[in-house]
């Protein structure tokens, strides 16, 4: 499979084996959608040296991960690069703070270590956290809760729109390169001459191909307008439970210092 | 009453060359008509006015027995479904089940009718088993019957198919074939696979040039070879071989 195949597989794996693909839930997808917000704000919150506090959030991740059953090691490569990305951000913090805070058996424990973790650990969790969610929803099930939490129709039609669009746009990108590497054997890359043709082309295509897609969404009732609500399945006492469960844990997790306690218990 | 109804219907793309000229015919329920011509005729167009997808013709168009206006709109889609020549562009859900579902949740059925809907239009195509597969990984033959699966699950009382047997193998086109029999309404099929229109349509319209040239029985315009020759088409390769 080559690499652009790689990407639309990707990306409609996000509607597939993840979202709309997963059997019915009772939970709202608008209440997944307000835990895992507030699950990233409260773990943004520790301070810059409080690993043991963010540690206890990742409660929620394990939890989740074994109760629906989705594959952490599937999203660990899924998320190589970003996570990459997000150690590599926080390891500057290596450099920038040197005072030693304590020292674990002889090994000095700098500052900057620390909240380099801790940096780390706060990016890696709410990219988890975001990436668990669209395992449970799915994009469009995205769409619909940030519309009924009260995001303007308008704009989730534009987030919805803008999904198809480049899983269309990727899709020509995919043809229009097979048409040209049938004729340039060997050729790494596309020609600087044929560059400008290349994206002007790509650009009338895909948007010729959207315009499609779109008319396909209105003859079959699509009226540009917010999306439908499909609450079926889901039940309002088991959504407000989720959410209420979630809260409180994520407060206590952020007021008591669950790990710290646990390990002078210990020591 | 007609179903589907067209009086001097005239339309041009861009206000200057009409791509159809008066065109005037009648369809009444059940009928399965054929829209032959050669490539450019017009097809595809008349097809579109049809479901008003190109608004600004000139005539009277009635789909359903409502003028195909912009208030009408919402409620010709419902009573006339239209099967694009490009299942790609028809497709565009992550499976078959969420796709063919699409249609009736736009029109707010509770999740057990669109269910019901769904499962009864993939029944009707023969493709129950494939209900949660990725529309990505199916073939060319598939796709083009999950396509027409997304149209009948809003249970239509027309249909319009454009170019369905278009780039089909002989197995998944005679299947098609099977299917589009099967099918209730009315149906207009736009193909230049004559043997297809032979097989499924008992009435044929003639386009050329924008402008109906003949309206009548199938056998009688796809055995007339000079008619079809004048037209820009060939006799059927199951006639032309005997």
């Amino acid at each position: 499979m080559d690499r652009l195949q790689e990407a639309i597989a990707a990306l409609h794996a996000v509607d597939t084996d993840m979202g709309a693909g997963r059997k019915a839930s009772r939970i709202d997808p608008a209440a997944r959608l307000m835990v895992c917000m507030t699950f990233s704000l409260v773990t943004v919150s520790f301070g810059k040296y409080d690993l043991p506090g963010l540690m206890g959030m990742s409660l929620f991740l394990v939890v989740t991960a074994i109760w629906e059953n989705i594959s952490v090691r599937r999203g660990l490569y899924r998320l190589r690069y970003l996570a990459a990305a997000v150690i590599l951000l926080g390891s500057a913090n290596l450099f920038y703070d040197r005072n030693i805070v304590f020292y674990l058996g002889n090994l000095p424990v700098t500052g900057g270590l620390l909240s380099a973790l801790t940096l780390c650990g706060k990016g890696i969790f709410t990219v988890f956290a975001a990436y668990f969610l669209l395992c449970l929803i799915g994009t469009e099930g995205l769409c619909r809760a940030l519309r009924r939490l009260g995001l303007p129709g308008g704009a989730v039609t534009v987030l919805l729109l803008t999904w198809r669009y480049l899983i269309v746009l990727l899709k020509e990108v995919r043809r229009m390169w097979q048409a040209y590497g049938m004729r340039a054997p060997g050729q790494r890359g596309v020609r600087m001459r044929a560059w400008g043709s290349f994206a002007g082309l790509l650009l009338l295509r895909s948007m010729d191909r959207a315009e499609t897609v779109y008319q396909s969404m209105l003859l079959r009732g699509y009226d540009g307008g917010a999306l439908r609500e499909t609450t079926g399945g889901t039940k309002a006492a088991y959504s407000l439970l989720y959410v209420v469960c979630w809260l409180c844990v994520f407060m206590i997790l952020r007021c008591i210092p669950v790990f710290r306690l646990a390990g002078r218990i210990f020591l | 009453m007609a179903v589907i109804k067209a009086q001097h219907l005239t339309f041009s793309y861009d206000g200057a060359e009409a791509v159809l000229s008066d065109v005037s015919f009648e369809l009444e329920s059940e009928e399965t008509v054929g829209l032959i011509g050669a490539n450019g005729v017009g097809k595809s167009t008349l097809l579109k006015i049809l479901v008003g997808l190109l608004p600004g013709y000139r005539g009277i168009v009635e789909v359903g027995g409502l003028t195909v206006e912009k208030k009408h709109i919402r409620r010709i889609r419902e009573t006339a479904g239209y099967v694009f020549q490009d299942s790609d562009s028809q497709l565009f859900l992550a499976t078959v089940y969420e796709d063919v579902a699409f249609g009736p949740r736009n029109y707010g059925y509770a999740e057990a009718e669109v269910d019901r809907r769904v499962m009864a239009a993939l029944r009707q195509v023969h493709m129950e088993d494939l209900r949660d597969r990725q529309i990505y990984r199916m073939s060319g033959g598939q796709k083009k019957l999950a396509s027409i699966a997304t149209i009948l699950s809003m249970e239509p009382q027309i249909i319009l198919l454009d170019e369905p047997s278009g780039a089909l193998d002989p197995r998944n086109r005679k299947n098609l074939i099977r299917v589009i029999r099967e099918m209730k309404g009315t149906k207009i099929i736009a193909s230049h696979d004559l043997d297809l229109i032979g097989d499924t349509c008992g009435r044929t319209l003639l386009l050329s040039g924008g402008r109906l040239i003949r309206d009548g029985e199938t056998n009688g315009i796809l055995t007339d070879e000079a008619l079809l020759q004048a037209h820009g088409l060939e006799l059927p390769l199951s006639l032309s071989h005997t």
